[in-house]
Parts: structure tokens; sequence; C-alpha cells
């Protein structure tokens, strides 16, 4: 074998850029597992402490459940909306992806607006985080995820303006399945949510 | 230099070995002690306790210790050995940089630590299940069962800032700082704390289990040699720490009665709610004190949270949760249940001591706190009782 | 909103004069500090170096920057946490016959949390987080890591946190509660101080980083290996990095939720771990240990993967047993999270816990046990030059088994019961600690230096500072186990049996040796750089290495790699230079990499500011910098212009240079 052979078997001779982004998508899902640890841990929390409610009210006397039912719906919806804007992605519809993404944006507002609204409701009537070790669990949970949708919604507002001015280039591609990854999963986190916080809090 | 505090510490243990010792056997037992230092460097007291516990906790120490040395002791010299014959100046070794797979060697280096760890497992799990602290003993000493009819003494300890209770409810009494046990009699100890994690030890009685607030440990121990004793917080609890120790008195049974009665007969007044209070406030490096009585119920309000009246007992509190809590009526209820989240109701801002007015300065902004926020303010009232019934008692995970 | 102080005001929330400390020594550092910091400024604006530092430094993104950054600031927070472990000796060795010693408790409990706080979080962290950002990329044969301007961010993030750690010691107070702040203690009825806000913020800050650079390493080393390097041809060091960073993106998260949990409590007032109103304050001692025991092998395995690497080196030796090395390296990734209970057996669990816990730590050491092994089965029939890494890992081994064997005593329930929170236990945690992480990072700085710098450092020096460092460990320490065995406790002030002084005199002794092991270090850095040219390295290759990046010049190009290698074999450059490849000198191509950017020094200074102003409880300024994060993570994201290309010719440049350096290399030694 000739030297240059031997070099070129040993070292990549035509080596082209790494096409930009390539670690974006297992980055992003490395760091929603680190997320969904948090959740865990606060599932935990809420499971140790869950019963303690210190004398005061406990789920049954302070859940709204059809308001939650509600509220479950907003942000299964937001969900499929987003699927939406995905599918209108593919097909590289720019204006669709903007709707879409709008209507998604839309739905998380008023799940947060309804999430409000009842932790007002509940701190009005001497239910806060101080009430209780139940209360703290229940409002840290629950606003964690909350936040989450928050900071997604800015996320999502962010997106829709770059969108606009960039168009559907790759790099935005990638922020719009980022963000859908986001959204999907504080999805997830929100069935949980509802079925351990407040199906089996009302059922305890 | 070394020797020199050893033999310190040996006259020390000395000293608490029972009297009367002759001149004659003094300076035997010196000589002999003198002799065992040469070779042994030290006594150390969780080696050589003076309760069968520890010394069966010693004893695993010993033989965990010596089972690892049988792996150690061969990888330290193999260490050595190879780090000398292999040297690259040593051009006579053999020099083989390929080798880098055995199949038998690696057998072997998984398997013997492995071994090791299934005899160390074993005795692992055996010791603990013996030894766990919530168990009642079934011997006095090694070959020397329980007599029939012996009842445990129950000691209940408490925790406090920086200072330990003892009270003797068979022989209603409590002291401050002090702990004496009948020798050869089983005890059990119930143990909490009145605010922050500590951890009760006595390194010549048995291991050490923690004092945590709101609920109790138990421990169960045996003394079998008189003399006198060192106890102490083994956690970090605060300021006070360093100097939270208490003497601990080991008795035979007449002489334990007799310090009973001594106790009994003092002028300490008896240990009541308000007494309580009082002792409860933060002190440092706190005297010896005996209260010739003790209110019955004193130790299950203290583990309950609630020996200041008006407060709702925690075993109240989760009866009351166990049934699905008060509903929205019992938000307000919430004065009761203040123990110490807004700072200790009950801690004096100004505490003797070098460094303390900080602290209990900064402890009393929290209190003034607790005055304002509409929070403790309770509009509505509350609709459990405010009783002192008997606790359940909460045990730490088990 | 709420506040705990009496003297809160809206405009410096808790924040008042009596935030300035009172304690004359901590005046008198103050004061130092102060002098220090002026003449630095000083002198780089004096030699006009901040233009320099911004732009090459402060806003890189090239991971070897970011890694020597980390490698300051380890040291700089090192001699910090020394100082502290000097105060508890000397405080120890004084307080004795009613002495109260020099520290007051207030003073006192604050150094012995901060000592343990610093060395674990901004000592032993940024070290071990350094070397993995430095090596691994040039390892797997990588220009860069995966997102370079989140590895910027996550090193200023460590920064932030650095930076609250000593505020404290001249803004208010630190915590006081030991470095794990179990409460209630820790609660705002015990602590209601600033000195807990403190350690939860800055750690709050630090973490974010520290996961951050975690979810980095792992895509790296999963997505940018050069072609041929399967995972099981990867090197000792990045395999144990990978699972060392897949412990740290599983386990910190628990603390950030832990503290996060606390920070409520203390601030809003919540019942997590309270006594009132159904906390339970052994949740918290759960999940702290549930980050705690994993940290543990955070910090130690990557240390494993360096004295492999020492090992097989400096034998002139394959490494024995590679591949139960890796397998070693994940069954103790994996176990480490199964024993977390073995850190409060005596919290009153059953038996059957305890010795389900106990069992499972034991465990571990089989692993454990399989590493020293295969390094020992290493230098059997290798041909071992003693330089100084070399002599670390011996003293490493030698050292650690020990440590090892006391940490498998205590994993032994009853018998933890007697040795629990004893100085016996700071006795073991500190031999492996310094047996382990400390002993691997110094054989590690002696191994790497040349590489990133091009001149090796001075023996002479590195010799003095190993036997002081050596001897003085074990002066220090063997009085503490000792100690631990007549029953002493931890974190104790005062004392009032005079027969333990001499001990702790014997263990002062220790930390002056291990003082002038430091200062010994210091000088070896010092003259090496002064001699820099004496002890020129031009090879690229000073210790004949086995992996990548020994492949490239010292220092390394910022490309790295002129051509990304391809792999054949188990130690790609050994393989490489046993076939004779000749490295390529034409057909160089422009080559991308990711710009500087200012956003993630930016970013961290706004988290730090809005940490300082959680702790003080300005609520202005929190919900301000929240804002001024947000919206200035906001304004980064429009910026879409990341990358550049390094032109052909400026590469062909660079290689043909270092063509003729090695040219000139053979030459002298063919003459």
């Amino acid at each position: 074998m000739s030297t240059a052979e031997l070099t070129g078997q040993y070292y990549d001779l035509h080596e082209h850029d790494h096409p930009e982004g390539g670690s974006t998508m297992l980055g992003f899902w490395l760091y929603l597992m680190s997320d969904c640890l948090i959740f865990g841990m606060l599932f935990a929390t809420f499971g140790v402490l869950g019963g303690n409610y210190a004398g005061g009210p406990g789920p049954k006397a302070l859940f709204d459940l059809p308001l939650v039912a509600v509220n479950t719906a907003m942000l299964l919806f937001s969900s499929i909306t987003y699927g939406f804007a995905m599918i209108a992605m593919q097909n590289g519809k720019k204006n669709a992806v903007l709707l879409w993404l709008a209507v998604t944006g839309l739905f998380g507002a008023t799940f947060l607006g309804i999430e409000l609204y009842e932790f007002n409701h509940l701190i009005h009537e001497g239910a806060g985080p101080q009430r209780s070790a139940f209360l703290s669990a229940f409002f840290t949970l629950v606003g964690t995820h909350g936040l989450h949708v928050t900071f997604g919604t800015i996320w999502l507002v962010t997106l829709m303006v770059q969108l606009a001015k960039h168009g559907l280039t790759a790099a935005n591609q990638r922020r719009v399945m980022c963000l859908s990854m986001f959204w999907h999963f504080l999805d997830v986190v929100w069935i949980g949510v509802f079925t351990f916080v407040y199906l089996m809090g009302v059922l305890r | 230099m070394s020797y020199r505090a050893c033999c310190m510490c040996t006259l020390r243990a000395g000293v608490m070995q029972p009297s009367p010792i002759t001149p004659l056997r003094r300076v035997a037992r010196y000589g002999a002690i003198a002799s065992l230092f040469a070779l042994t460097a030290c006594n150390p007291v969780v080696l050589h306790p003076a309760g069968d516990i520890a010394q069966q906790q010693a004893h695993l120490v010993v033989v965990a210790t010596v089972l690892m040395l049988l792996i150690i002791v061969p990888v330290m010299a193999l260490t050595v050995l190879f780090a000398w014959r292999y040297r690259a100046g040593n051009q006579d070794a053999t020099y083989d940089p390929e080798w880098h797979h055995s199949t038998q060697l690696e057998l072997v280096i998984w398997s013997a630590p492995l071994l090791i760890i299934i005899a160390l497992g074993s005795v692992t799990w055996v010791g603990t299940h013996m030894l766990d602290p919530f168990r009642p003993l079934d011997r006095i000493a090694e070959g020397k069962p329980i007599p029939a009819g012996t009842k445990p003494l129950d000691i209940q300890v408490v925790a406090l800032d920086w200072k330990w209770l003892f009270i003797y409810p068979e022989q209603k009494i409590a002291t401050v700082n002090e702990l004496a046990l009948p020798v050869d009699r089983p005890v059990t100890f119930h143990i909490t704390s009145s605010t922050v994690m500590n951890s009760f030890y006595v390194p010549a009685l048995a291991g050490q289990i923690y004092a945590m607030p709101g609920m109790t440990s138990k421990l169960h121990a045996v003394l079998n040699k008189e003399g006198e004793y060192t106890g102490f917080s083994a956690n970090y609890s605060g300021s006070g720490f360093s100097q939270m120790r208490f003497k601990t008195l080991g008795l035979n049974a007449a002489d334990f009665d007799k310090w009973a009665d001594g106790v009994r007969s003092s002028k300490g007044g008896t240990l009541d709610t308000a007494n309580y209070m009082q002792l409860e406030q933060p002190t440092v490096a706190d005297p010896v004190r005996r209260y010739a009585a003790v209110s019955a119920d004193l130790f299950d309000k203290i583990v309950n949270l609630c020996v200041r009246p008006g407060k709702m007992c925690l075993s109240e509190m989760m009866a009351i949760d166990a049934k699905g809590g008060l509903g929205k009526e019992g938000a307000y209820n919430v004065a009761a249940l203040t123990y110490d989240k807004y700072g200790r109701e009950s801690v004096n801002p100004l505490i003797a001591g070098r460094d303390l007015p900080r602290d209990g300065r900064s402890r009393a902004y929290v209190r003034e706190l607790c005055a304002v926020p509409t929070l403790l303010q309770a509009p509505a009232p509350a609709k459990g009782k405010l009783t002192m019934a008997a606790p359940v008692r909460p045990t730490p995970l088990s | 909103m709420i506040s705990t102080h009496q003297n809160w005001t809206p405009l410096l929330g808790r924040l008042g004069l009596d935030a300035i400390p009172h304690e004359p020594i901590v005046i008198g550092t103050f004061v130092m500090v102060c002098l220090g910091g002026l003449a630095l400024v000083a002198a780089l604006t004096y030699f006009k170096l901040w233009g320099y530092l911004w732009k090459e430094w402060f806003t890189s993104v090239d991971h070897k920057k970011i890694g020597i950054m980390y490698m300051v600031l380890g040291l700089v927070m090192f001699l910090r946490g020394f100082a502290d472990a000097i105060m508890i000796r000397s405080q120890q060795v004084l307080g004795f016959n009613g002495s109260d010693g020099y520290l007051n408790s207030h003073h006192f409990d604050q150094v012995f949390t901060a000592h343990g706080v610093i060395m674990i979080f901004f000592v032993a962290m940024p070290f071990v987080t350094g070397l993995m950002n430095y090596i691994v990329p040039l390892q797997i044969g990588a220009r860069d890591v995966s997102f370079p301007f989140l590895n910027n961010f996550s090193f200023w993030m460590t920064v932030g946190g650095a930076v609250l750690v000593m505020a404290s010691l001249f803004i208010g107070e630190f915590a006081r509660t030991g470095w794990l702040a179990y409460p209630p203690l820790s609660g705002l009825a015990y602590s209601p101080d600033v000195g807990v806000d403190y350690y939860i913020w800055s750690l709050q800050v630090a973490g974010v980083g520290t996961t951050l650079s975690g979810v980095n390493l792992i895509a790296t080393i999963i997505k940018l290996r050069a072609p041929g390097m399967t995972l099981m041809r990867m090197p000792v060091f990045t395999w144990t990095a990978l699972i060392t960073n897949v412990l740290i993106v599983i386990s910190f998260p628990v603390l950030t939720v832990v503290l996060a949990l606390l920070g409520l409590d203390r601030t809003f007032h919540t019942n997590f771990f309270t006594n009132d109103f159904g906390g339970s304050a052994m949740l918290y001692v759960n999940l702290i240990w549930i980050w705690g025991h994993p940290e543990v092998y955070i910090l130690v395995l990557p240390i494993f993967g360096v004295f492999s690497e020492v090992v097989s080196t400096f034998c002139s030796k394959r490494l024995f047993g590679y591949s139960s090395m890796v397998y070693a390296t994940v069954v103790i990734g994996i176990l480490s999270y199964i024993v977390w209970l073995h850190h409060f057996f005596t919290m009153g669990s059953g038996a059957s816990v305890n010795s389900f816990f106990g069992i499972t730590t034991m465990v571990i050491s089989i692993p454990t046990g399989a590493k020293m092994f295969n390094w020992l089965f290493t230098m059997y029939r290798g041909r071992i030059r003693y330089e100084l890494p070399m002599m670390w890992t011996v003293a490493f081994m030698l050292t650690f088994v020990i440590g090892g064997m006391t940490g498998v005593m205590m994993a032994v329930p009853p018998a933890d019961f007697v040795l629990h929170n004893s100085v016996f236990l700071i006795a073991h945690f500190h031999n492996v600690i310094i047996g382990g992480v400390v002993f691997g990072v110094f054989a590690a700085i002696n191994y790497w230096w040349p590489k990133a710098f091009g001149y090796k450092l001075n023996e002479f020096w590195g010799k003095v500072s190993f036997w002081c460092w050596v001897v003085g460990f074990w002066v220090a320490f063997t009085p503490l186990y000792i100690l631990g065995l007549m029953g002493v406790t931890r974190r104790m002030r005062v004392f009032d049996d005079p027969s333990l002084q001499i001990w702790y005199g014997i263990a002062f002794l220790g930390a002056l040796l291990i003082a002038a092991g430091i200062g010994a270090m210091l000088v070896q850095f010092a003259v090496s750089i002064w001699k820099r040219e004496e002890y020129k390295d031009e090879s690229g290759d000073l210790w004949n290495g086995r992996t990548l990046e020994w492949a490239t010049s010292s220092p390394p190009p910022e490309y790295n790699f002129a051509f990304t290698p391809k792999i054949h074999d188990l130690d790609a450059w050994a393989d490489i230079k046993k076939k004779g490849v000749a490295r390529p000198v034409d057909g160089f191509r422009p080559i991308l990499m990711p710009r500087s950017t200012w956003a993630g020094i930016v970013l961290a200074g706004i988290a730090t500011v809005c940490g300082f102003a959680l702790i003080w409880q300005i609520w202005w300024l929190a919900v301000a910098a929240l804002v001024g994060l947000v919206l200035t993570a906001i304004v980064h994201t429009f910026n879409y212009d990341r990358t550049f290309h390094i032109p052909a010719e400026h590469i062909a440049e660079v290689e043909a240079a270092r063509t003729a350096q090695l040219a000139a290399l053979n030459k002298g030694a063919d003459a």
C-alpha cells in the first residue's frame, strides 16, 4: 500500500462540513429527559406529602374537576393544533404554520388563564401554598408545569416572529421541531398531573 | 507524642473502671495498659465499649476490616511489587506491550471481590437485623440471657437547643445533661427532638440514632460496666452543638435507685409545661439539672409539638388528615398548628454567649413577623377541638 | 411581598449596612481581596489586556479555552476552600481546655459549610468538567463540542455560582448548616439569615451550568466521534466522561428540585420540609442524597479515566482489560443510584431497608476493585516511566484502596451506627476524594499541561509538591481515623477532652504539609511558565501517548485536526504510529467553526444578579433580571450567523508550520 493510500485510510481527506445542528435533536431530548426528572421529583414529592392537609382542606374540598377537565382539553387541543403546524411545515406552507402556531398559542394562553384563575380562587379561599404540605406540593407541581407552558408560549411567539422574518429555513425548522417536542412533553406531563393529582386526589 | 496521648485516653478509661482498685492492682493495670499500648497504640472507646450492643457493633467493624484486608493487602503488596519490578530502569523484567487480556485473570479479579462481598453481605444482613435499634434485646451480654421477668427501663430522650432532656417515666423524674443507667438492665430509649435534627450517641453504650422533631426513634441497649461515660449529639444542630454533651453514669441497681431517690428529693421542682417552655429556650453548655417530678404526658406532647397550650397535637392533625382534612372551613385553622414555622414563639432573643445574640436577634425578627400576617389570625374557628389526646407515635420510615 | 427581615426596604430588600461582616478575620480578608482585586484590574488595564481577554477567552466558544478557564476557576476556588480547611484545623487545635479558640460558632459554622460546598461544587466539579471539556473532543477526533455556545454559557454559570459564594464572605454571611443544609436547621425558623439563601442560589446558578454541560458532552460523545470510532473503541477517559455526564443529567435535576423546594420554604413560606403543617425533613434528606451519591461518582469516574490513560501511557503498554474497565464504569454508574440511603442508616429505616442499601453499597466495590486490578495488570510486564503523572497514579492506588476499605466498613449498617458523622467518616471521604479526585486532577494537570500549552511542567517542584501532598495527606487524616474510633464527632468547635488535642495537633501539621504541597505546586506552575522555552515540547506527543489528543500539535490549533482521523483500533494514535501512517500535508479544505459570542457571559451575569436579588429579596431587581434574562436569550436566538469557515489557505499555513516543526524535530533526532 502506498503512503498516500495509507494516509487516506487513516484520515478523512474529503471531509465535508458537518451540517449545523446535527446534534440538536439529541441534545434537546437529553434536556427534556432532565426536565422530566424535575417533574418526576415533584411528582414524588407530591406523592409523599399529598396526604398532609395539616387539618386543612383536601383535594375533595378544593378541586373543581369540570374546570380542570376544560383546562386539560385546552392543552390537548393545543397539542393537536401543533401537530397541524408540523404537517404544514412538512408541506412547506409558511402561513399555515404561522396560523396553526397562533391557534396553539391561544390554547396555551387559555390554559394558563384558567390555571391562574384556579390558583387565585384557591388562595382566596385560604388554601394557598403556605396552608399545608399538600398544598405546597400541589402548587409547586402544577405551577412548575404552568411556568413551562408560559416559557413555551413566549418561545412560540418568538418563533413566529422568526418564521415570519426568515421563513422555513433549516434552522427555523429545527426550532419548530424542538418546540414541538417541548410542547408535547408538557402535554404528557399534564396528563400525569390530571390523573395523579386531580383525579386520584378526588378519589383519595 | 502519640504514645502520651494514648496513655491519657486509657487513663481515662482506667478511671472509668469500677472501684475499688488497690494501689497494687492499679500499678499492675497501668503496666498492662502501657504494654498493650506499645502494641495497639490506642484504646478507642468505639472498639472497646461498655455496652453489649456497642460491643457487637465494634465486632462488626473489626470483621468488616479483616474481610476487606483480605483483598486490600494483596492489592497494595502487588502495587508496590509491580511498581518496583516493572520500572523502566529494570531492563531484566519482561516487557510485553501487547498483553492486555486474560480471561482467567478477569475471572479472578471479578470473583475474588465478589466472594468477599458475599461473605460481608451475609454478615451485614444478619448483623443489621440483630442490631436493629428498634429490636428489643434478647441478651444482656454474650452468654448472659435476660433474667425472666426483667422489664426494660424506659427512658424518654429529648434533644433540645443545645442540651439533652431525659425523662424517666418509671421513676417519674427528669434530668438535663445527665443520663444514669442501671448496669445490666435493658434500656429502651424513646428519642425525639424539639427543634432540629440531632443524633443521640453514647459511644460506650450503643450506636447512634437520629433525634427528629415530631416523631420518635427507638434504641434498645444495655450497659454492662459501671463507670462514667460521655454522650453527645452526633449531628450538627447549630451554634451550641459542640457543647451539647452529657454525662452518662453506669450504676449498679442499688446505686441507680439511690440516684433516682436523690433526684426525686432534689429541689429541682416539677418539669411541667411552664418549666419545659422555660427549659426549651436555647442555651449553650447548660449545667446538669434534676427535676423531682415530671408531668406524665409531657413527652407525648413534646413529640406531638403541642406542649404550648392552644396547640393542636400532631397526632390529632394526622388523624384529621387521614379522614380527608377539615374541608374549606379548616383553611384558616392555622394558629393552633404553628409550631416553629415563623420562628419559635418561645425563643428568647437574649441568650447568654458570645455570638448568640446575633442568632437570637434574627430569630426575633421572625417572631415579630408572626404577629403580622393575616394568615395567622384565624377568622374561621377550627372544627377540631384542641385537645392533648394520646398521640400515635410516628416513627421514621420503617 | 414577603420578607422575613425587619429592616426590609423596597429598594435594597434585606440588604443593609448590617450585612457588612464584623469579624476581624473577614474584614482583613475583605481588605486583602479588595487590594488584590484592584491591583489585578489595574494591571489588566495597564497592559491593555481587557480586550484580549474578552475576545480570546471570555466570549470564546473553543472547548479548549473553556476547559482551561474551568481549571483556572477550580484552582482559584481551591485556594479559598483550602483556606477554610486550615481555619477548621487550627480552630480544632485551639478549642481545648476551656479555650474558645479564635473562631466563634457564627464564623466557624460558616467556615466548615463553605469548605464542603466550595470543595465539591467549585473545585472538584470545575476541575473534572474542565478536563472533560478539554480532552474529550480531542480524544474523539472532534473539532468542538456539540453546542459550543451552551458550553460557554455553562462555564459562566458555574462562575456565577462561585461569585455568589465568594460574595457571601463580604456581603452578609454563608450558611451555617453543613454542606448539605439539612432542614429543619436550614429552614427559615432556624436559619433566618441570608446564609442558606446564598447556598441555595449559588448552587442553583452553578447547577444549571453543570446540567447543560452534561447534556452537551453526552451529545458530543454520541454524535461527534471520528468515523470508525465505535463505542468500544473510545478511549477509557471518554467512556468515563460519557457515564459521568449521564449521571450529571439524571442527578442534577434532583438537586435543582430539592434546593428549589427549600428556597420556596424559605422565601414563600411553603411547607415541604418544615416541622409545621405536614412538612417532612426526611424527604429532603432522601432527595438530596439521591443527587448526592451519584455526585460522588460524577467526581471520581472521570478521574478513573485519567488514571487509565496515564497508566497505559507510562507503562508503554495497552490497558489491561479494556472491556471490563468499560463495563465496570457502566455498572458503577447504575449502582450509584441505589445506594443513597447509606448516608443515613441512622435515620431509623427498618433493618431490611438498611441492609439492602448496605449490600448494594458493598457491591459497588466489586467493579471498583476490578478497575484497581486492571491498572495493576497494566503495570504488570510494562516499562513504567516514573514521570509525575505516574507517581500520582501509584500514590492514588495505594491511598484509594484504604479509603475504599473504610467506605465498605461504613456500608455495614451496625458499624455505621458507631462511625456515622464521626471524624472517621471525615477521614474516609477525604481519603477517597483527596486520594482519588485530587491526586487524579494533579496527575491530569501534569499529564495534559504540555498538550494545552506546549511545554512541560517543572519536575523538581512537582516532586516537592507530590511528596508534601502524599505525606501531608496521611499525617492530616490518620489522626482523624483514630479520633473517629475514639468516638469523636464531626463539626466540633471546642472540646472538653484534653486527650484529643494531640491528635488534632498532628492533623494540623498534616494540613501545613499539604499547604506546602499547594505552595510548591504554585511555584511549579510559575517556574514552568517562566522557563517555558526551556521546557518546550514541539513534538505534540511528549509522553508517547496512545490516544488522539497526542496526534495534533501542542497546543492544538483551534480546529484541532486539519483532517478528521479515521479510527481502526482502540488507542487510535498508537495504531497510527505503529502503522507508520504519514501525516497528510496538502489538500486542505476550509473548516466550519463556531463563532465567539457575548451571549454566554452576559446571560450568566444577569442570572447571577438575579440570584443575588433573590438572596436579598430585592424583588424589583429580581424581576428586572428575570425579564432581562428572557429578553437577552430571545435577542440571542435572532442571531442566525453562528459559524464561519476557516479558509483553507490559513489551515495550509498553520499545517505547513507544523510540518516544518516536525521535520526540524526529526532532523534533530536523527542527528
